[in-house]
């Protein structure tokens, strides 16, 4: 009888190619996701060689980070970032790449896209030449991002060269409390375990808490593992995440679908499988979350106050605390409700889905942007806005004064016109709240999407559940 | 392609916890189509003020860690992005060797990559490495990668452990691509026999 195996046994299992040196595998890889900022140096690379693309119709490009969120119809201004979108479209058409368009419907970011379109399906192995490549582990696939020089191996071999992870499970029972969303779970999971508390691990999340998100969420808490220092997140893939893929363009149809189903179902992990670390978490004692730091692991729930460095066990710590909070402008012992933020940013591929808007929506409607503040919506993709037009989201955010703009990174990264100035509060639903990420001198508190929009309509840092 | 045998060069002191990639190079730096030119945008914003005008206190700004070879950080160093923007910043500013207690998983192997070698060892030891490098009459080390050891200014050694491949790969210099294309028999047996949902994506995917 063969051993007990974790979903990410299984999939690695499926997908070796053949056993390298020492505890290297070959890797097969299903799907490659290509953005404009990580790619450029494979694309040269495979030219320098005169290398060809193995399989360029296993790969998919689109560009995210760079690109303005409104006027698409210009030439994007910047020209740094116009010459890496033109480089990928150079690229995508020598090498015979499936491209995503700027002006296309579907563009979005990378992340978010795959899933509308359904290019993410349980059981494959996915990557991208980005961290939050792990995000579409919440669809049961083995995903996980990677280097430029990997890139380049995978375009041009279609594997990688591979070391298996280690299995870390993590149990979530329990029930979130009403106002508490996948976000705080896995901002109060991540500040339990700290940034590298999974390094080396893939993590996969089980129990109720988990099997009662919607994909939304799960997505959520996949796309942050990488915070956690995991390599890739996964979830079992259940009658949920069939619901969600029936009927997406890419996923199989009608009697190929079924067999895929029954395929799916058995990427769980078998009784008995061994996990070298396991984590039991319990939901219910989650509160809406607000880091505080430069590190997502400096989190707090929202009732809580900034901690005092002198408080913490070593000198390191410490003297980090106090680095932290001279960069974000912050006291010791002050109360995180009620501190003034400037700017809001509700987006990212963490929180730009249609679940996301609607959660956020549900705050702003009949309600006002505080005087002064800035608020962006940016939906992850353009599937997500044209949807949450049709149901009138568009119309809640502008009556109340928020922007809502076109999909792409947008603010969660320095990297187009959407950032931070100097100073700048930021209450954002991205994922990373390192110095100077939304911008030079920016001041970045992760929270969820109705969290965001609660701050946006006080203009501070407030309780969700006092609003709804 | 050149790989990575020994090197004797300043080590520079960074005893901070957590050094993500943004802090190695921002996000702003990486709107290029190039591995080059990235050398002076290394810590841009701990090494730089508002002005673009040189930080004197810190270490990189000093001499003789101006012209450091090793780094030695905190834990958990490279988290967050997998820009390799990152270590081409470090190679090209003429870091070769990287050592801390603990890395993040996708800029260590961004390392191999680029044949620059990290080198995990105990929080106590870097602890006395950390201060030696801090001192400019103690601050030169040699690693010697076929020996897997790093000797200090006072001639005493430190023994440092790898993956026996990742060395091999290091020492060698090797293409991975060119040997993975060795095995493409074999990878296009996989993809025959593979009962994974073909992974072939339409030409017009965004057009439905
Ligand atoms: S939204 Fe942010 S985290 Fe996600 S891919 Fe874009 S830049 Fe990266």
């Amino acid at each position: 009888m063969n051993a007990p195996r974790t979903i990410f046994q299984k999939i690695w299992d499926a997908h070796k190619v053949t056993q390298l040196t020492g505890d290297n595998v070959l890797l097969y890889i299903d799907r490659h996701l290509v953005n404009e900022v990580t790619s450029p140096q494979a694309f040269e690379g495979l030219r320098q060689a005169g290398r060809n693309v193995f399989r360029p119709h296993a790969t998919i490009a689109v560009a995210d980070h760079n690109v303005p969120t409104q006027e698409r119809h210009l030439p994007i201004a910047d020209e740094n970032s116009r010459l890496q979108v033109q480089a990928l479209e150079q690229n995508v058409a020598e090498f015979g790449i499936p491209y995503v368009p700027l002006l296309h419907k579907s563009q979005g970011i990378v992340h978010v896209i795959g899933p509308d379109l359904g290019l993410t399906l349980p059981g494959l192995t996915i990557v991208c030449g980005d961290s939050h490549t792990s995000t579409h582990g919440a669809f049961g696939a083995l995903a996980f991002g990677i280097g430029t020089s990997e890139a380049e191996h995978v375009l041009a071999t279609q594997t990688l060269i591979q070391k298996p992870a280690k299995n870390m499970l993590v149990r979530v029972t329990g029930e979130l409390p009403t106002g508490t969303t996948a976000k705080d779970l896995i901002l109060a999971l991540i500040g339990e375990i700290g940034t590298d508390g999974a390094t080396g691990h893939v993590i996969e999340y089980a129990g109720d808490a988990i099997t009662s998100l919607d994909m939304a969420g799960r997505m959520t808490v996949c796309n942050m593992s990488i915070e956690a220092g995991a390599r890739a997140g996964l979830i079992a893939p259940d009658d949920t995440t069939f619901a969600y893929l029936e009927g997406r363009a890419l996923v199989p149809s009608g009697k190929a679908f079924d067999d895929a189903v029954a395929n799916w179902r058995e990427l769980c992990s078998d009784e008995g499988a061994m996990y070298d670390r396991v984590i039991e978490f319990d939901a219910a004692s989650v509160t809406p979350m607000v880091t505080w730091g430069t590190t997502p692991e400096a989190v707090v729930g929202v009732a809580g106050t900034i901690p005092d460095p002198s408080s913490l066990p070593s000198p390191a710590d410490a003297s980090q605390a106090r680095n932290m909070l001279a960069y974000m402008g912050l006291e010791s012992g002050t109360p995180l409700e009620g501190l003034p933020i400037n700017v809001v940013f509700i987006g990212s591929c963490t929180n730009s889905r249609i679940e996301d808007l609607r959660a956020a929506a549900a705050i702003a409607a009949n309600r006002k942007v505080a005087p002064g503040v800035r608020a962006l919506v940016v939906p992850g993709s353009g599937a997500i806005k044209l949807q949450a037009e049709e149901e009138g989201l568009d119309q809640i955010f502008r009556s109340a004064g928020f922007e809502w703009r076109e999909a792409g990174c947008s603010m969660c990264l320095d990297g187009n016109p959407d950032k931070l100035s100097p100073g700048e509060r930021c209450a954002s639903t991205s994922n990373r709240n390192f110095e100077g990420r939304q911008g030079p001198g920016g001041r970045t508190h992760l929270m969820s999407p109705a969290m965001a929009a609660a701050a946006a309509v006080t203009g501070t840092i407030t309780d969700v559940r006092k609003l709804s | 392609m050149v790989g990575f045998e020994r090197i004797k060069a300043v080590a520079a002191p960074l005893a901070q916890a957590n050094v993500d990639t943004d802090k190695i190079l921002a996000a702003e730096h990486l709107k290029t189509i190039s591995r080059t030119g990235l050398g002076s945008k290394l810590f841009s914003t701990m090494r730089y003020d508002a002005k673009g005008e040189e930080k004197p206190d810190f270490i990189l700004n000093r001499s003789p860690w101006r012209k450091a070879g090793i780094l030695i950080a905190g834990e958990n160093f490279g988290c967050g992005s997998s820009r390799e923007h990152a270590p081409w910043a470090l190679s090209e500013f003429g870091i070769a060797c990287i050592i801390a207690p603990s890395f993040a998983d996708i800029f260590y192997n961004n390392c191999f990559k680029n044949f620059m070698l990290p080198i995990t060892l105990d929080q106590s030891v870097i602890e006395i490495l950390l201060s030696e490098a801090g001192n400019p009459a103690t601050c030169q080390m040699a690693i010697d990668l076929p020996t897997q050891t790093i000797s200090r200014s006072n001639g005493t050694i430190v023994h440092f452990d790898i993956e026996p491949d990742r060395k091999t790969a290091l020492l060698n210099g090797i293409d991975e691509i060119s040997s993975s294309l060795q095995f493409k028999a074999d990878i296009l047996e996989w993809e025959r026999e593979a009962k994974v949902i073909s992974p072939t994506i339409p030409a017009d995917i965004a057009i439905r």
